[in-house]
């Protein structure tokens, strides 16, 4: 067995490094859409609490549920995107002649995601404080726990996407852009999990991302974090991750065996 | 004299793509210092072998042996001691030469990263290219900069897929003059794949004439021409590609005037 490299993944890393401060583009990119969000979200926010109780109660509950449904979304990005970088340049083959290992691969794609995902949300955050006086860095360590939560969860589904592009090729890309919006109706970013029909109930349980909302909204309503909803999402993120790494490492063996490394590209 | 240590020894090696053979009981050495070349058409089978030497493509059947360690178990102990450069994969285009170089030179491990650019850019003529973007290289300019990452971590064997396709014949005289060099000095063995017949020529020890996933002849570029009966590699190239044997040219059968009739 190979020795895990922390040279080697952070050589992935650097990698990316090189393409990100050479592209502004790249970079306004990810701010960008989580700004807007946060932005009309807000002023949404805002009309909302002139016109209902629970609203005036709640303010920051939905800008905070934007800006933790960006974690998730930017971090399966993040993860698909830098995969898809090699895909698109041609430089798998490359990377996997060389003594990079599928694991280290794997540990370079999750810190870039955590990187691009903070690069997303985090002017977001800042600029709600000046914009709405909200800020939600007043959850404190909490919010660690929902960021670091949501971020795995979005590096699990990032690695079935890039299975399912090492099976199929870039015809599968697209996954990478819509996969995880499937999740938002039972994530329940905006709204109790109680709203929800009982069959409706039971996948979002599933879910690590409904038991963060969940406690999100706790801890902004009553001040409490709620740690079996904690434990509950680290728990199915564990499972979540494992499942990840294992159909990635099958497809990963699978192109092998079908010859794919070589074939997939632009 | 001591026998050339075997690098890689390929033993009744198959791969199946559903029903077709796209290699068919392979078999061969590459002793160090030595250049063995792949010769055949598309579809003979040459970048699939060269695929799963590297280990990006599993056999159906039959052992790989490089290092005398099998790659199906310990593929990560000798990916190190190898590299390869190939027309079908690329560098990110968007990184300079120099950051290419870079992150394959951490991936391989090698310690003095600054010091081993610095010696392949004199080698290769990359002054002037480190600092550019890859993808804004010529094709002569980008095989310099892929042999360079190939070359990186001074491997003891190296695979080579068209290594000069695209290139000009000055470009690729070039090319082919380092690798004499690169093997004369490093005594590294070479698997070549190519198309270009005055390359093996001048390159291969040994050439295994591939068709259909078989070998279906071998030995030095000088014998494969005398025993065809032809003036030159490509000749012998064309008797193959057509099915004709040697037995034929030792008959007395003109092959070109069979082909030209036919």
């Amino acid at each position: 067995m190979t020795t895990f490299s922390l040279t080697r993944v952070s050589a992935m890393c650097e990698r990316h490094f090189y393409v990100m401060r050479r592209s502004w583009p790249r970079l306004v990119e990810m701010a960008y859409w989580p700004t807007m969000q946060m932005v009309i979200w807000g002023f949404l926010s805002q009309f909302l609490a002139t016109n209902s109780s629970y609203i005036a109660n709640a303010f920051g509950v939905l800008l905070a549920g934007v800006m933790l449904w960006d974690v998730l979304f930017r971090g399966q990005l993040g993860f698909s995107l830098s995969f898809l970088e090699e895909l698109w340049s041609r430089n798998l083959a490359n990377l996997y002649c060389s003594p990079l290992t599928p694991l280290e691969h794997i540990v370079a794609l999750i810190c870039m995601a955590f990187i691009r995902a903070a690069i997303g949300v985090l002017p977001a955050m800042l600029l709600a404080i000046p914009f709405y006086d909200f800020s939600i860095f007043t959850l404190g360590i909490p919010l660690l726990a929902f960021f670091f939560n949501l971020l795995f969860m979005g590096c699990a589904l990032g690695l079935l996407v890039t299975a399912m592009i090492l099976r199929f090729g870039l015809a599968a890309e697209n996954m990478a852009w819509f996969l995880v919006f499937l999740l938002a109706p039972f994530s329940c970013v905006y709204y109790p999990i109680t709203v929800l029909p009982f069959w409706a109930q039971m996948i979002a349980y599933a879910l690590p991302s409904t038991h963060v909302f969940e406690g999100m909204r706790a801890a902004l309503f009553d001040g409490v974090f709620l740690w079996d909803h904690f434990a509950a999402a680290v728990g199915l993120n564990a499972v979540l991750c494992l499942i990840g790494i294992g159909v990635y490492l099958f497809s990963f063996a699978r192109a092998r065996k079908l010859g794919l490394l070589l074939q997939v590209g632009e | 004299m001591n026998a050339a240590k075997t690098i890689v020894r390929v033993e009744q090696l198959e791969k199946r793509f559903g029903d077709l053979k796209a290699v068919d009981g392979l078999s061969f050495t590459v002793e160090a210092g030595r250049t063995v070349a792949l010769l055949g058409g598309n579809g003979a089978g040459k970048t699939t072998t060269i695929s799963m030497l590297l280990g990006l493509l599993i056999p159906t059947a039959g052992t790989i042996h490089l290092f005398d360690l099998d790659i199906a178990r310990q593929r990560h102990k000798v990916l190190g001691r190898m590299n390869f450069s190939s027309p079908y994969v690329d560098l990110p285009h968007r990184l300079s030469a120099r950051e290419n170089l870079i992150i394959f030179a951490k991936l391989y491990g090698i310690k003095d990263v600054a010091g081993r650019i610095k010696e392949m850019a004199k080698a290769l003529d990359l002054d002037g290219l480190l600092d550019r973007r890859t993808g804004s290289l010529s094709a002569g300019q980008k095989t310099r900069v892929a042999l360079a990452k190939a070359l990186l971590n001074r491997p003891e064997l190296l695979l080579l897929d068209e290594p000069t396709a695209s290139l000009d014949p000055d470009t690729a005289d070039w090319v082919r003059r380092y690798l004499e060099n690169y093997q004369h000095e490093q005594g590294a063995a070479i698997l070549l794949a190519s198309h270009n017949m005055g390359e093996v020529e001048r390159l291969a020890d040994e050439v295994l004439m591939l068709r259909k996933g078989k070998i279906v002849d071998r030995g030095t570029p000088e014998d494969l021409i005398y025993r065809f009966g032809r003036q030159n590699l490509e000749e012998v190239f064309l008797d193959i590609a057509r099915d004709r044997r040697v037995g034929d040219v030792a008959e007395g059968v003109s092959a070109s005037a069979e082909v030209t009739e036919a």
